[in-house]
């Protein structure tokens, strides 16, 4: 009995053993990859050439076009997004009517349920046409349509989970803003949002890692011309684009033009593991605020 | 001077509520003018033969059938893999390990893996799976890459769903005389099982999406055979969809559109009941 008890936890560690294996394989194939890479290309050329070449005749080996492809999406998605998300969570807590909240919120999840690919289709074949009636130089691939439907996609994310932390304001606060004879727009920015901020720097710091990691959106609708510009209306080639076209292509394995992918992989990895234990940091540091 | 500056926090209010309103309108608007979109250009094309036909060099006989065999293959070795390894370390980190540093340190290496981008995992799949295990671009290969990606869904879903399992009931179940394991599969887990399947339909709505890590794997864009066992190739509808799109041709878009639609309702269809069943068990817990 006892030794049956004993092997099922066993059985039950190995399982959750198997999150800390995918971790430490991710790390070790990107570095080891990487590491080789190296060995071939220098480092500095990596991060100043301004040329990322790889698969033509004359090769330039610098990460600089791909990374400024990835935040040039990055930034218009986030400066889209989190100012809309987090009016529409303020709106929900402090203006709008609970049966009103209950029909909204389902609702925007389901854009949060959709597939990206599908995002991708819309932003190639309806938003960039929309917008090039108005602004006509608008490149057919360009930086600008995905990145605003990388932001429709990412509005839900910021939504819930700043509304999350706006629920969990202590009334108290609330009441006394009100008796003192503030407005809801002035409790809202001056009280809430202020005693929100934790879970609403969380909720802004997963959508940026997300909107870096997104591959589909960008893949179908940004084009995949590495280029070293802050442009949105011309085509761009994001690091996650770079790594699927290279695994579509017939690059050999072996060769130093595949090695790239993990080079790029470890570069965009790092950035989001920053990310992610920066969010996890504040979340845990300040969970406990008013508890 | 004090009335002035009262009227004017008045009118910010005011005005604040239907800018806000508007932002929200428009999220939704967003939406409604997706689907429409992709209804409209999409629609005309649904057609049984659409289903039943194989991939084609002409738009207008390709169908999804390879596509959506390949899909639910997928799903099906996916499940398997993660299921298991996902609930089971869900129970142990929640029940057995709550305080102890290593049920720590797995937490926060959870919480990172969540946000690894999906892209990432295609690597992994494609180094360990494809390459050292020598798989090849396979369904099992693919499968263990999306098992992968999904666990941390259902290891924090089954956590959350065993944190809502009241701790009356376990003493209870001590108190008889049970051991820890028979208390934890015969009390809490049938308790949670409601919260850790709405967990799990969600993961699998979520592994339906993924296209980025197949991509990366090398499953194949072109595949005119239903796969018969876990080491054949496939293709799932995501690629269909996604190679379709970037064709030059209006009619392969169309397809593209027509496959959105059934990947749309079998998401939303997923969605609806990982719903259902979340609101049907919290109504049963609250007694």
């Amino acid at each position: 009995m006892r030794r049956k008890e004993k092997l099922i936890e066993v059985l039950m560690i190995c399982c959750s053993f198997v999150t800390i294996l995918t971790t430490a394989g991710i790390i070790l194939i990107l570095t080891v990859e990487t590491v080789k890479f190296f060995s071939e290309v220098s480092i500095i050329h990596f991060v100043t050439d301004t040329q990322w070449t790889p698969l033509f005749t004359e090769k330039h080996y610098g990460i600089l076009p791909l990374l400024s492809g990835t935040l040039l999406t990055t930034t218009i998605a986030i400066l889209f997004a989190v100012p809309l998300g987090l009016i529409i969570a303020v709106y929900l807590n402090e203006y709008a009517s609970p049966r009103f909240t209950a029909f909204v919120k389902p609702i925007l999840e389901v854009l949060a349920a959709i597939p990206t690919v599908v995002y991708g289709f819309f932003a190639l074949q309806f938003v960039t046409p929309s917008l090039q009636k108005i602004i006509p130089d608008l490149n057919g691939f360009n930086a600008l349509s995905p990145g605003l439907v990388m932001g429709v996609m990412i509005i839900p994310y910021i939504t819930s989970l700043s509304e999350d932390s706006l629920r969990a304001v202590p009334r108290s606060l609330r009441e006394a803003s009100y008796g003192m004879g503030a407005t809801r727009f002035q409790t809202a920015f001056r009280v809430m949002v202020p005693a929100a901020s934790s879970g609403i720097i969380v909720s802004v710091i997963l959508a940026v890692s997300r909107a870096l990691g997104e591959t589909m959106i960008v893949a179908i609708a940004a084009g995949q011309q590495p280029k070293l510009t802050f442009n949105p209306k011309e085509s761009v080639e994001t690091i996650t684009t770079y790594i699927v076209q290279v695994s579509m292509g017939d690059v050999p394995q072996d060769s130093l033009e595949f090695k790239t992918i993990f080079a790029a992989g470890l570069t965009l990895f790092v950035f989001t593991f920053i990310l992610n234990s920066l969010s996890y940091w504040t979340r845990s540091r300040f969970q406990n605020k008013y508890e | 001077m004090r009335r002035y500056s009262y009227t004017r926090a008045k009118l910010t209010d005011r005005a604040f509520k239907y800018v806000a309103l508007s932002f929200t309108a428009f999220a939704l608007g967003v939406l409604v003018v997706l689907l429409i979109d992709i209804f409209s250009k999409g629609i005309a094309r649904i057609n049984w033969d659409f289903f039943r036909n194989l991939p084609s060099r002409h738009a207008e006989k390709s169908g999804i059938m390879t596509a959506l065999a390949g899909m639910l293959s997928l799903l099906f070795f996916t499940i398997i893999i993660a299921l298991p390894i996902g609930i089971l370390a869900g129970i142990y980190l929640q029940e057995y390990g709550k305080k102890n540093r290593l049920a720590k340190l797995i937490e926060i290496n959870i919480s990172n893996l969540a946000g690894v981008p999906s892209v990432i995992y295609g690597i992994l799949g494609l180094t360990l799976f494809v390459r050292i295990l020598k798989l090849g671009n396979s369904l099992i290969a693919g499968a263990l890459t999306l098992g992968l990606l999904i666990l941390p869904i259902i290891i924090v879903t089954t956590r959350e769903a065993i944190r809502a399992v009241p701790d009356s009931l376990r003493e209870a179940s001590y108190g008889m005389g049970a051991t820890k394991w028979q208390t934890t599969s015969k009390v809490v887990f049938p308790f949670a099982l409601g919260g850790i399947l709405t967990g799990i339909i969600l993961a699998v709505s979520r592994a339906i999406g993924e296209t980025a890590p197949l991509l990366v794997i090398g499953a194949l864009v072109y595949v005119p055979f239903i796969p018969e066992g876990p080491r054949d190739q496939f293709t799932t509808l995501p690629i269909q969809i996604f190679n379709w799109t970037t064709r030059p041709q209006a009619a392969f878009i169309v397809n593209a559109a027509a496959g959105i639609i059934v990947l749309l309702l079998i998401t939303f269809l997923l969605n609806g009941i990982a719903i259902y069943i979340r609101n049907k068990w919290y109504k049963k817990i609250r007694y």
